[in-house]
């Protein structure tokens, strides 16, 4: 108490939110410039390493002495070259794509048709049944991973791509409907009533009315399934053997990866080409990925 | 407040709500299918594969508790565990940390904002794996940048074996995490301050409140409902993490930075031993259903103390 009668002029010129900071600029500088700029580079410097080691020649690579590391003097396109056209590395990508979009797109379909169940059908137990589709969110992969092998190997889909295509919406249904059931938790019942009112059945409001108005909510759900399937690991490690059919996470690990002699360059530009489609489709979509990624906490 | 709206709908509807349940399994089958054949039955599968001998190739039959037994007298098991949570706790603490400080500088009225917060979350958005290659390269034992930085500096004499040594690699897979977990709490508790009302804080400050006061009374009440729920994400995610541990060390040196799920990954499927591996997992069942349950009355008292405060 007494700390703050003493100092209680000086804050209530300087700490009101509105305007005081304008006239503060060293302190925001040391307050928050300074750890905003530290937060920002520890954040972004593995990239920038990842694509400086992707275009440096052998022989800068690991000789610190003569060229400085955090630049490149004359930049190659050798071990980009070397992964697009000596290793299965575009394959790898084709497959992650195929996998990713498929698994998305059931996922999706799914999805819908779970939450607008569970969010307005309201059959008898669809609440219990909402409570388990996020209980179901929070089952981890890697403690399904080993009886999911068995399962795909009896399945007879072992090391094809359909066995990721079918795995993966285990942890996109999930995440997908509870998104999904907040989207459609926002739109006005109204619409849905007049709708039945003129005799629309379930599936023409579903298709008709409450589809278009929640595509945002869509298209959040779809990137954010698109991403985390594009990043999934364990399953991919686990599912699939043959060269051909890995996903790129997979293929870089386990076939770029050489016991003798790390391709520190070729190593990186794989790790860059297969983080920019993310990373693209991240850049254009940035708002919707906030809101789902907060959108599926706040509930 | 939703939930009593929504939950009162279907007597509106009348009559249309009779034949809402077969609609709703309808509606409901593409999705039941799918986790009842890959998420419900391979979890029961799980326990029961804990149960026996099977390994790659052969089937195992019933053989009780054995393979928790042989667990139990395993040295590297407990390691596992000690490490998968230390590993959990050190990471979330520091995320958590971070992640609040960052969030509270993003909140302030900067320029580039939203360019800010986009590159923020860049390291969550890129696969775990290609970061964690690139970790790899920062953390080579000859060529780390990080050590050359630091002997250029002078700070340091000979190249810090970031993976080779026991503590050191647990400590830089630590800090692996800690990199890619910090956008996501972030962000999440970005948006959770962002529906702060500022009039408390101008209130505060008008009743001679200090920036510390500000924060500890105000701005953490209010946040706690999203920071537990953000927090238990943080937490399971962690303690089940596998990708990092499995590019950065694979569990070595000499086993130091097994967590429990690398440990099931090696000992099931390279190892061939199914029933031990799904043992191994199983046993992570009990920690993630306390961190759940904890959270799960962390906030229902915080609830429970908000509508009170009303």
């Amino acid at each position: 108490m007494s700390i703050t009668e003493q100092t209680n002029p000086h804050i209530l010129t300087d700490d009101a939110q509105g305007m005081s900071y304008l006239n503060r600029l060293p302190r925001r500088i040391v307050v928050l410039y300074l750890p905003l700029a530290i937060f920002v580079f520890v954040l972004i410097f593995p990239f920038y390493w990842m694509a400086i080691t992707a275009v440096k020649p052998n022989s800068q690579l690991t000789d610190y002495n003569n060229f400085s590391p955090f630049w490149v003097v004359k930049p190659t396109l050798d071990h980009i070259k070397y992964l697009l056209f000596e290793t299965s590395y575009p394959g790898w990508l084709w497959n992650t794509l195929v996998v990713a979009v498929c698994a998305t797109a059931l996922s999706l379909v799914a999805s819908v048709l779970a939450a607008y169940a569970i969010e307005r059908v309201r059959f008898s137990g669809s609440r219990p049944v909402g409570l388990l589709i996020f209980l179901a969110y929070l089952v981890p992969p890697s403690i399904l991973f080993i009886p999911l092998a068995v399962i795909v190997f009896k399945f007879g889909i072992y090391d094809t791509k359909l066995a990721l295509i079918f795995t993966y919406p285990t942890f996109l249904i999930p995440f997908c409907t509870w998104l999904l059931m907040g989207y459609f938790r926002s739109i006005p019942f109204e619409l849905e009533e007049s709708a039945l009112v003129d005799g629309a059945s379930r599936w023409q409001i579903l298709v008709k009315v409450i589809l278009p108005l929640a595509v945002p909510g869509l298209i959040s759900a779809g990137i954010f399934a698109f991403t985390l399937s594009w990043n999934e690991f364990i399953y991919a490690l686990t599912f699939i053997q043959s060269s051909e059919n890995k996903t790129v996470p997979v293929g870089v690990l386990t076939e770029l990866v050489r016991g003798d002699v790390f391709e520190w360059g070729s190593l990186m530009a794989g790790a860059l080409f297969g983080s920019l489609p993310v990373v693209i489709l991240y850049s254009f979509f940035v708002d919707y990925y906030v809101s789902s990624m907060t959108g599926a906490v706040k509930e | 407040m939703t939930m009593t709206t929504t939950a009162k709908q279907p007597l509106a509807f009348g009559n249309i709500a009779r034949s809402n349940t077969a609609v709703g399994l309808f509606f409901m089958l593409p999705a039941a299918v799918f986790l009842l054949c890959f998420l419900t039955y391979p979890l029961g599968l799980g326990v029961w594969l804990g149960f026996t001998d099977t390994t790659i190739g052969r089937e195992g039959i019933f053989i009780g508790l054995e393979n928790y037994e042989a667990l139990a007298r395993d040295s590297v098991f407990w390691m596992a565990v000690y490490n998968t949570i230390f590993y959990t706790l050190i990471a979330s603490i520091l995320k958590f940390g971070l992640g609040l400080w960052l969030a509270l500088i993003l909140n302030e009225h900067l320029p580039f904002k939203s360019f800010f917060r986009a590159i923020i979350l860049l390291p969550w958005v890129v696969p775990t794996v290609l970061s964690a290659l690139a970790f790899w390269w920062i953390y080579d034992a000859q060529f780390s940048i990080i050590s050359w930085s630091l002997m250029k500096l002078g700070w340091i004499h000979s190249p810090i074996n970031f993976l080779g040594d026991p503590n050191n690699a647990r400590a830089s897979v630590i800090a692996a995490n800690v990199w890619r977990g910090i956008p996501f709490v972030a962000i999440s508790l970005l948006a959770g301050l962002q529906t702060i009302p500022q009039s408390l804080h101008e209130a505060a400050s008008l009743d001679g409140a200090t920036g510390w006061q500000r924060f500890r009374f105000i701005t953490l009440p209010m946040l706690t409902p999203i920071i537990a729920v953000v927090m238990t994400f943080s937490v399971l995610f962690t303690f089940t993490d596998f990708q990092l541990i499995y590019v950065l060390t694979k569990g070595g040196p000499v086993n130091a930075t097994h967590l429990m799920a690398t440990l099931s990954f090696q000992r099931g499927i390279p190892g061939g031993q199914l029933g031990e591996g799904a043992a191994i997992a199983v046993a992570m069942i009990p920690f993630l259903l306390a961190s759940i349950l904890f959270s799960f009355f962390g906030l229902q008292r915080r609830k429970w103390q908000q509508g009170g405060q009303d």
